[in-house]
């Protein structure tokens, strides 16, 4: 496999992943201006699938396209970061799993939008302005959350501490990233220091980081469970059109 | 523990620009900069807007319906406040 195909992959199963999680919300949110963002924000990020996907079945050449690198691969050829793999839980842990997915999100398109590769650059422009937009929302949600009621920001507390532990795979770097994306640590750790300040949360001392979801190596339980019901209408009806 | 409900806000927005704000709903919020962003995802999400207002539905001052009989009978009769008396040359087009 090629380098290119590998990053294209790992950018497009991020959204896919995150973006079907996301979608788990939809009808259930906790009121209905939550449920219709959520739902608008999974959207974008399905859309987003579609252009890496789409750009990794081209640099493969093979008669695979977006669909079916989206529905018919199985949990080890994902390429997806653990962190937005992790289950929903409560909607203060969808929010913070969002937040810290979107800094880092907004950073990495930013540096791609630079990049030689014209369809990488186009791709990374076009997904920045929704990004932008995702970010702000999330932040202004876990600092609301945060900096709320005792129950509130204990769950969100507790929500930072379950994720902690996935967000140094972010900055992992190897020859398939086609950025350096240990680069954009800096940044995402002074906006993290800022809205966790605002949010009256604590950042935990650990730098211990679970890793495997980016390169295959090693998946959490919660992919495979998540695909079986992602996956399960493009497996029992091959090529349906509707 | 008694829920607490986010205040309503009404929701204008402006289609295109030269255009006026028109109001489209309402929805809940916790603060302003918030319902503008449910605004956001609520209201534009088909293109319709490129401005949001949002105004705490309390503020709203509104006539009474019981008062329409004298706000707005008086004016039945009057159709010459109608600009309908004017012969209008066809080449100046719709107005």
């Amino acid at each position: 496999m090629s380098n290119l195909f590998e990053f294209a992959c790992r950018m497009g199963d991020n959204s896919l992943v995150l973006g079907h999680r996301v979608s788990e919300w939809c009808g259930v949110a906790p009121v209905l201006e939550e449920d219709i963002a959520l739902a608008n924000i999974a959207l974008d990020l399905i859309g987003q699938t579609q252009l890496w996907l789409g750009l990794a079945a081209e640099i493969e050449g093979s008669d695979r396209d977006a669909d079916a690198l989206a529905f018919r691969r199985d949990v080890w050829d994902f390429r997806n970061l653990l962190l937005v793999e992790q289950p929903n839980r409560d909607f203060g842990h969808t929010m913070m799993r969002q937040f810290l997915f979107d800094a880092w999100h907004f950073e990495m398109l930013g540096a791609l939008k630079g990049s030689d590769h014209t369809q990488i650059s186009a791709i990374a422009e076009k997904s920045l302005k929704e990004v932008t937009y995702h970010l702000e929302r999330s932040t202004d949600t876990v600092i609301a959350l945060g900096d709320g009621t005792e129950e509130s920001h204990n769950r969100m507390q507790n929500a930072l501490d379950r994720l902690w532990p996935y967000v140094g795979e972010m900055f992992l770097n190897d020859d398939c990233d086609h950025i350096d994306t240990s680069s954009l640590r800096p940044a995402f750790d002074a906006r993290l220091a800022d809205v966790l300040g605002q949010a009256t949360l604590v950042q935990p001392d650990s730098t211990f980081t679970h890793k495997g979801g980016k390169t295959g190596a090693r998946h959490t339980e919660a992919l495979g469970h998540m695909l079986a019901v992602m996956q399960s209408l493009p497996r029992a009806y091959p090529d349906a059109k509707w | 523990m008694t829920k607490q409900e986010w205040p309503l806000w009404e929701i204008f927005i402006r289609g295109a620009h030269g255009l006026s704000h028109r109001h489209v709903g309402s929805l809940h919020a916790p603060d302003a900069e918030m319902a503008i962003k449910n605004a956001r995802d609520v209201y534009t999400r088909r293109k319709e807007g490129v401005s949001i207002w949002a105004v705490e539905s309390s503020a709203i001052v509104a006539s009474s319906p019981e008062d329409k009989g004298h706000l707005y009978d008086p004016a039945d009769d009057k159709v010459y406040r109608h600009p309908t008396f004017f012969d209008i040359p066809d080449d100046v087009g719709a107005m």
